[in-house]
């Protein structure tokens, strides 16, 4: 017998009309969410806009919450998702406006990162093409198992793995860089 | 892994703070946005954990049609009373201590439904009528029927008891309600005992602690329901050793059945002052193992008055009784009167093993009408004797309520000589309380201390199941009475002291030895838990000046002890006490790990919600670091639940 309140019970009682269920499930994950964004999206501004969004959004999407997954894996792919869309529709609004590379776009994101210690993490990952961000974000920065990030991603456990080695090719690479600066 | 995974790691895992503003932004976007899926209903539905789904849906029809009501008409609505009382008559077969004692639980559920409110212009004595057939006018635009077609398939759909019919034709005629929309207003008349905090001590002027124990738990379900609702609690309804004393903590089992229960005594630093110690008192209750039991005979005395309508009401309380029903015992017996105008047995006395009918008249039940308390209470009572009737019999009964005790017996005073008369009788009380609005605290504290009982607040079927099913030891068999602690601290050791929580239970000192005066009880496998802040000659943080004038005396006995422990207790049915004693080294430590530590993180977590004044800057993430990192092995999943109760408390500071 357990005594704590599941995620999966407030969204039951949420998805019955419970608001104080709802709210308590937005303050349980709003941090989740957040973090989750800014992993893949890379600056607080669109991190905290994604979470609003999401927030926004999942009185909604309670209702397609079948209670198959657990709700954390479930909400992390609400929030790839979710990060998925905004980054297109940016990327679709730069290209009418500039005609921008996502390249350029990111560098100039890293320009405007001010705290030291994120420069070289915002480095690494617009090295990185966004399956691989999503996979990082997921695997060290939630401090998932390969096969929990495979099931958010619905992906296989093997991907991951390899997606995983590719990201260390790439911190190599960034470091070989950095030693010949 | 890498060095260059781990350098990412690292930096991924010191990503920025999550801004406090924009937390609450979203949260409130979110929140706007599933008012709206609601179609704003969803203020007005209970922020409840744990409900039975086909009642959330039928009571949001029931805000719905209550917007058309008069305000006569919610007066008649609206009831302030119900009651439950679950008479158990102990048989005699069980030769062991004699387990008498009323206890009270009180239980009580998070918000009101629809059905329990009041307008502005009542106050929380209203008495309840029912929707009589001539009040009910035709049907504006409120279409039950479509209501109920929802309850139905959520009910087959979760499995649920299903609501009487005769609960669901009552929901209908309120839909019938002429159209004339006042406001409604949740009207809290929640009562509370404004115990201070204990005050700083002097050890060389007051150098002596006395206070009975308590193994209520009350207020810790009363906090949760208030955090899980998105409020701090009012700083009175938090007591601290009740929370304190919610969890079972593994102190080490009595060996010996001659001593019922075990004492262990640690001293350790204090989390939120480095200066103080804390002084921790672990008692340990013995554990009777279920099959040794004594068979039990219940009365279930169930008000089923209209405000008991609610969610978290009459359905909570039949679940829970299922639940109780399926871990009694072959020779175990139920009956169950209810009382709601006029008093009735619903249920001559029955074997548990017939659980299909006893089951089947539980389902019957359906709230509605006034309360006739004292008639009920009278038949219960009557049905205990008579069940009993033969055996040598040690009996409880449990009230449950969802207000004050105003029907029939009013006056507290004279429910408690009642009772205490009947228990003389052999038959003894219990309370259960249900609902939140107007929820009497201090009646319940009152009536559980004065019957030696405890008083357990379950306001969802898990607290339910806590209570009634994996405790039934520790609340329906006692094994020390009127069990008392006294602290004697050393004023050349100790300069001051401050016993945590404990505030409605001190005792004078004299008391102690006073076999007359009444105390608490530990029921079978039961753990309580009483911290002391002390504050060590010679510390920074002694706040109190020595007096210019005064004459600190030194004690003639200078052992270097800390403190000299006393504990006196009845075994059950005695009437001579008997004493334990303990002298307090400065490094006394008995070695419980991690349990002293949660148990402190709890106290300063309690301090935290009491408003305490001398918890310097600690604060409630550090409390719940710390019972993060004494959490133990946490079996049943308590410890884990505290610990997103005080993450939630932090984001509503």
């Amino acid at each position: 017998m357990r005594m704590e309140t599941s995620d999966e019970r407030l969204v039951a009682l949420a998805a019955d009309g419970d608001g104080g269920a709802f709210r308590s499930l937005l303050q349980r994950h709003y941090a989740t969410i957040f973090r989750v964004g800014f992993r893949v999206l890379g600056n607080r501004e669109d991190a905290e806009d994604l979470a609003q969004d999401i927030c926004a959004a999942l009185p909604k999407k309670l209702a397609t919450f079948k209670g198959h997954a657990r709700f954390t894996t479930w909400l992390h792919q609400i929030v790839i998702n979710a990060a998925r869309d905004l980054i297109r529709r940016k990327q679709a609004a730069r290209r009418k406006a500039s005609g921008w590379g996502e390249t350029e776009v990111l560098r100039r994101d890293e320009a405007d990162a001010t705290k030291a210690e994120l420069d070289w993490l915002s480095n690494a990952m617009t090295l990185m093409p966004q399956d691989l961000r999503e996979t990082v974000a997921l695997v060290l920065g939630e401090d998932m198992t390969h096969r929990e990030a495979a099931e958010v991603l619905d992906l296989s456990e093997g991907t991951i793995s390899w997606r995983m080695s590719e990201v260390k090719k790439t911190l190599r690479q960034i470091a070989r860089k950095e030693e010949m600066l | 892994m890498s060095d260059e995974l781990d350098k990412l790691k690292a930096a991924m895992q010191s990503t920025p703070e999550v801004d406090e503003a924009a937390q609450l932004r979203a949260i409130e976007v979110g929140m706007e946005a599933f008012e709206k899926n609601f179609q704003g209903s969803a203020d007005a539905v209970r922020p409840t954990r744990e409900q039975t789904r086909w009642w959330a849906l039928i009571s949001r029809g029931a805000v719905d049609m209550f917007k058309h009501l008069t305000s006569r008409q919610i007066l008649l609505a609206t009831t302030s009373f119900a009651t439950i009382a679950l008479a158990v008559v102990l048989t005699g077969q069980y030769n062991g201590p004699d387990y008498g004692a009323d206890e009270v639980f009180a239980v009580n559920e998070a918000k009101i439904d629809a059905l329990g409110r009041e307008t502005a212009a009542t106050d929380g004595d209203v008495s309840v009528t029912t929707f009589a057939a001539e009040e009910i006018v035709a049907a504006p635009e409120m279409a039950p029927a479509s209501v109920m077609n929802l309850a139905d398939t959520r009910m087959e759909m979760s499995g649920i008891v299903a609501p009487s019919p005769a609960a669901i034709s009552q929901l209908r005629s309120v839909a019938g309600m002429p159209i004339e929309a006042p406001v409604l207003y949740e009207q809290n008349t929640e009562q509370f005992p404004d115990a201070d905090v204990n005050p700083l001590k002097i050890a060389s002027e007051d150098p002596v602690s006395t206070f009975s124990i308590d193994v209520d738990t009350a207020s810790y379900a009363y906090v949760r329901s208030s955090i899980l609702g998105g409020q701090l609690p009012p700083a009175d309804a938090v007591r601290t050793e009740e929370m304190i004393n919610y969890f079972a903590y593994d102190y080490p089992v009595p060996t010996r059945a001659e001593v019922p229960f075990t004492t262990s005594v640690t001293v350790m630093d204090t989390p939120w002052n480095p200066d103080t110690k804390l002084l921790h008192i672990g008692i340990k209750g013995y554990e009777l193992p279920i099959e040794d039991r004594p068979p039990v005979n219940l009365v279930f005395l169930i008000d089923t008055s209209g405000s008991m309508q609610d969610s978290d009401k009459l359905p909570l309380l039949v679940n829970s009784f299922r639940l109780m029903l399926a871990n009694l015992q072959s020779d175990d017996k139920v009956a169950i009167v209810t009382y709601a105008g006029n008093a009735g047995t619903v249920l001559e006395p029955t074997a548990a093993s017939d659980s299909t009918t006893i089951l089947a008249s539980l389902e019957r039940l359906y709230a509605g009408g006034s309360t006739a308390g004292q008639a009920g209470l009278q038949q219960a009572y009557a049905l205990a004797e008579q069940m009993a009737d033969g055996n040598e019999a040690t009996s409880r009964v449990i009230l449950a309520t969802d207000g004050d005790f105003n029907v029939g017996i009013s006056d507290p005073e004279s429910l408690k000589e009642y009772v205490e008369d009947k228990r003389e009788g052999g038959v003894y009380l219990s309370v259960l309380g249900f609902g939140r609005g107007n929820y009497n605290d201090t009646l319940m504290q009152t009536l559980a201390q004065n019957g030696n009982g405890t008083a357990a607040y379950i306001d969802t079927l898990a607290e339910a199941q806590k209570v009634l099913v994996d405790q039934i030891g520790g609340a329906l068999f006692t094994i020390a009475q009127d069990v008392k602690i006294q602290v004697e601290f050393n004023p050349s050791e100790i300069a001051e002291y401050r016993l945590i929580g404990y505030e409605t239970r001190a005792l004078n000192r004299e008391d102690f030895n006073n076999d007359a005066v009444d105390a608490g009880e530990i029921g079978a496998g039961h753990t309580v838990t009483a911290i002391y802040e002390i504050t060590p000659i010679g510390s920074p943080a002694v706040m109190v000046d020595d007096l210019r004038y005064g004459t600190k005396e030194a004690g003639s006995l200078n052992t270097g002890e800390y403190a000299f422990l006393k504990l006196r207790y009845k075994n059950p049915g005695e009437d001579i006490s008997n004493l334990i004693t303990t002298p307090i080294m400065p490094d006394a430590d008995a070695g419980l790990g991690d349990e002293v530590g949660f148990a402190a993180a709890v106290a300063g977590f309690g301090q935290i919600l009491r408003g305490d004044n001398l918890m310097h800057d600690w604060e409630v993430s550090d409390a719940r670091t710390l019972a993060q990192a004494s959490k133990g092995e946490d079996r049943f999943g308590y410890r884990a639940e505290l610990i997103t109760l005080m993450r939630l408390a932090e984001s509503l500071e």
